[in-house]
C-alpha cells in the first residue's frame, strides 16, 4: 500500500526504493521547490551549520547571563567542571550537556541562534549533532546528511502535528527537536531509513505530555535545561535503534498521538506561563 | 514550508514571536513610511506588553525601525543606537482590543506620519493588520504595493492592467475604504519584485495620492 505524502514512512519508502540515504530525498525535495541546484540547498545547510557552532563557541566560552537573572553561564561552568574531570561517563557525554545549555544559552541572553526547529529548542541538534560527530570523527558530509535529516523530520512533524509550544506543549518544541536529533543521529552514524523512524518513535514516545511551562515567560527555565534532556534522550534513542530495538509504533503514529496530546493540552500549559513551574511563587 | 523553515532561521533570541517577528514588524513600518523614523510612540498589547521586556521585545521592535535584520548581533543594543541615528522612541501599554496576544502599535513620525498595527503570529511570521485608517492583512512575504486613492471607479483595472503588461502576477488584490467616495487603499501582493519602470508608471497616474512598495521581507539571510 503506499504511504500517505509527507509522512515519514513515505520518505522512507523513496529513500529505500531509490537506494539512496534518507538525507538525499529531502535535500533533492527542497532542491526541486525552491528551483535551485541540489549544490546551493547544501551550501545553505552548510551556512546554518557555521551560525550553529558560531552560538556554540561563544556559549561554552563566555558565561551567559540573562537580563532576568535567571540564567547564570552553566554551559561555560560544565565546560569548567570537565576540565576537571567531573564528568560522571565519558567526557563526551558531559560535552553534550554542556554544548545543549551553551547555545539554549546565547538564545536567552538575545545571542545569534539557528531556531531549529524554534528559538526555544535551538540547543538540541547542535549539542547531539556535534558531539557525536566530534566524538566519531565524521566527515562534513554526514554531518550534512544528518541536518538535512533533521530538518526532514522536522517537516513531517509541522504536517502531522505541530511544532509550537502554543499548540502542543513543550513535547512539540523540545520532542520535536529530539526527535529530529535521534533521527539525525542515525544518519550520521550510516543507519537505515527504518532505523531512523525507529529512533524518531522512540525519541518522541518518551516526552508524551511534556508541558510548556516557561518562568516569568521566558525562555530561560525550565527550557534551557530541556535542551540537554532533549539531545541527551536523542543520543540514547539513536543508539538504540541503531543496536537493532525496534520501536512497537511507527514514528508517524507517534507524531500524531504527540499532536493529539498537544491538542488536549489545558491551556496553562501551552507557553502561556500560567501553569506548572510557572505558576510557583519564586522563592527569593 | 520548507526544510530552512525548520532548520531556520538565523536570528537573534530568545523567542522567534516576541524577538524575530517583533524587529520584523518594525522593519515592515520602517519601509512603508519609507525613512527611518525621528519618533516612535509603540503601544505593546497583550504578551508584548507582559512578558515584552524579558524576551527583548521593545528592542526588536526598535531594531527593525532602525533598519536591522532579526539576525543582527546589534539588537540588544537598539536602544543606544536608536539614541545615535536621532530616533526618540517611547513604550507604552496599549490595548488593542481582542487581537493577537502579540501585537502592537507603532506611531511613527518622520517627513510623513505613519500608524501601523501588526501581530508576531509564531514563528517569525508577522501579519500587519492596520495601516492608517484601513484595515488590512499583509504578512511581508510578498513584494507588495500600497496606492491610495479617492474611492472612484477603475483604479483596480487600471493597476492589474500595468502589472498585467509588465508580465507580473498578482497573488493577492484588496481595495479597503474608508467609506463609499472616501479614501481607499489598494494593496497588491506579487509574485515577483516589480522592476522600477511599473513603480514610476504607477506613480505617474493621477488618481493615486500614493504609490509605496515594500520589498518582501526575509529574515535576515
Amino acid at each position: 500500500m503506499p504511504h500517505r505524502a509527507g509522512t515519514l514512512a513515505a520518505y522512507c519508502a523513496a529513500a529505500q526504493a531509490g537506494g539512496v540515504p534518507l538525507a538525499e530525498i529531502f535535500v533533492r525535495q527542497e532542491a526541486e521547490s525552491a528551483g535551485v541546484p541540489a549544490g546551493q540547498v547544501r551550501a545553505l545547510m552548510l551556512t546554518r551549520i557555521r551560525v550553529m557552532r558560531q552560538s556554540l563557541e561563544r556559549g561554552l566560552g563566555t558565561p551567559q547571563h540573562s537580563r532576568s537573572g535567571l540564567i547564570r553561564g552553566g554551559g561555560a561552568r560544565m565546560r569548567e567542571w570537565i576540565g576537571q574531570g567531573g564528568s560522571l561517563l565519558a567526557p563526551a557525554f558531559s560535552q553534550m550537556i554542556a554544548a545543549a545549555l551553551a547555545v539554549a544559552e546565547v538564545n536567552a541572553c538575545m545571542g545569534r541562534v539557528v531556531a531549529a526547529p524554534t528559538a526555544g529548542a535551538c540547543g538540541v541538534l547542535p549539542a547531539a549533532i556535534f558531539t557525536v560527530a566530534d566524538a566519531r570523527g565524521a566527515e562534513e558530509d554526514a554531518v550534512l546528511r544528518a541536518f538535512f535529516t533533521a530538518g526532514g523530520i522536522g517537516l513531517v512533524i509541522e504536517k502531522l502535528a505541530s511544532l509550537s509550544g502554543a499548540e502542543g506543549g513543550c513535547q512539540a518544541e523540545i520532542g520535536s527537536a529530539s526527535a529530529m536529533a535521534a533521527g539525525a543521529l542515525v544518519e550520521l552514524m550510516g543507519g537505515s531509513p527504518a532505523q531512523v523512524d525507529h529512533a524518531v518513535a522512540f525519541a518522541l514516545a518518551n516526552v508524551l505530555g511534556l508541558i510548556c511551562d516557561p518562568v516569568g515567560g521566558l525562555v530561560e527555565v525550565p527550557c534551557v535545561k530541556r535542551n540537554v534532556m532533549g539531545a541527551v534522550n536523542a543520543a540514547s534513542c539513536a543508539e538504540m535503534a541503531l543496536a537493532g530495538l525496534e520501536s512497537v509504533f511507527p514514528a508517524d503514529a507517534v507524531i500524531e498521538t504527540m499532536g493529539k496530546v498537544g491538542r488536549r493540552l489545558p491551556e496553562e500549559f501551552r507557553e502561556t506561563a500560567r501553569g506548572g513551574l510557572a505558576a510557583l511563587p519564586r522563592p527569593s | 514550508m520548507g526544510i530552512f523553515d525548520i532548520i531556520g532561521p538565523v536570528m537573534v533570541g530568545p523567542s522567534s514571536s516576541h524577538t524575530a517577528g517583533a524587529v520584523r514588524i518594525g522593519a515592515f513600518a520602517r519601509l512603508l513610511l519609507g525613512e527611518q523614523p525621528r519618533s516612535a510612540v509603540l503601544g505593546l498589547h497583550g504578551s508584548f506588553a507582559a512578558t515584552g521586556e524579558g524576551h527583548g521585545t521593545p528592542l526588536a521592535l526598535l531594531a527593525g525601525l532602525l533598519g536591522l535584520a532579526p539576525d543582527d548581533e546589534r539588537i540588544p543594543a537598539a536602544q543606544a543606537l536608536a539614541g545615535e541615528l536621532g530616533l526618540a522612541c517611547r513604550f507604552e501599554e496599549a490595548d488593542l482590543g481582542g487581537v493577537h496576544p502579540n501585537s502592537v502599535r507603532l506611531r511613527l513620525e518622520a517627513e510623513a506620519t505613519l500608524e501601523l498595527c501588526a501581530s508576531s503570529v509564531g514563528g517569525g511570521r508577522i501579519m500587519v493588520w492596520r495601516v492608517d485608517d484601513f484595515g488590512v492583512d499583509l504578512d511581508g512575504q510578498y513584494p507588495t504595493l500600497l496606492l491610495t486613492y479617492p474611492d472612484r471607479p477603475g483604479a483596480v483595472a487600471i493597476v492589474s492592467a500595468i502589472l498585467a503588461n509588465a508580465g507580473l502576477n498578482i497573488a493577492t488584490i484588496k481595495a479597503h475604504r474608508t467609506a463609499r467616495g472616501g479614501q481607499a487603499l489598494m494593496t497588491v501582493e506579487l509574485d515577483h519584485e516589480p522592476p522600477a519602470g511599473v513603480l514610476e508608471s504607477l506613480r505617474c497616474l493621477p488618481q493615486f495620492e500614493q504609490v509605496r512598495f515594500i520589498p518582501r521581507l526575509g529574515f535576515g539571510d
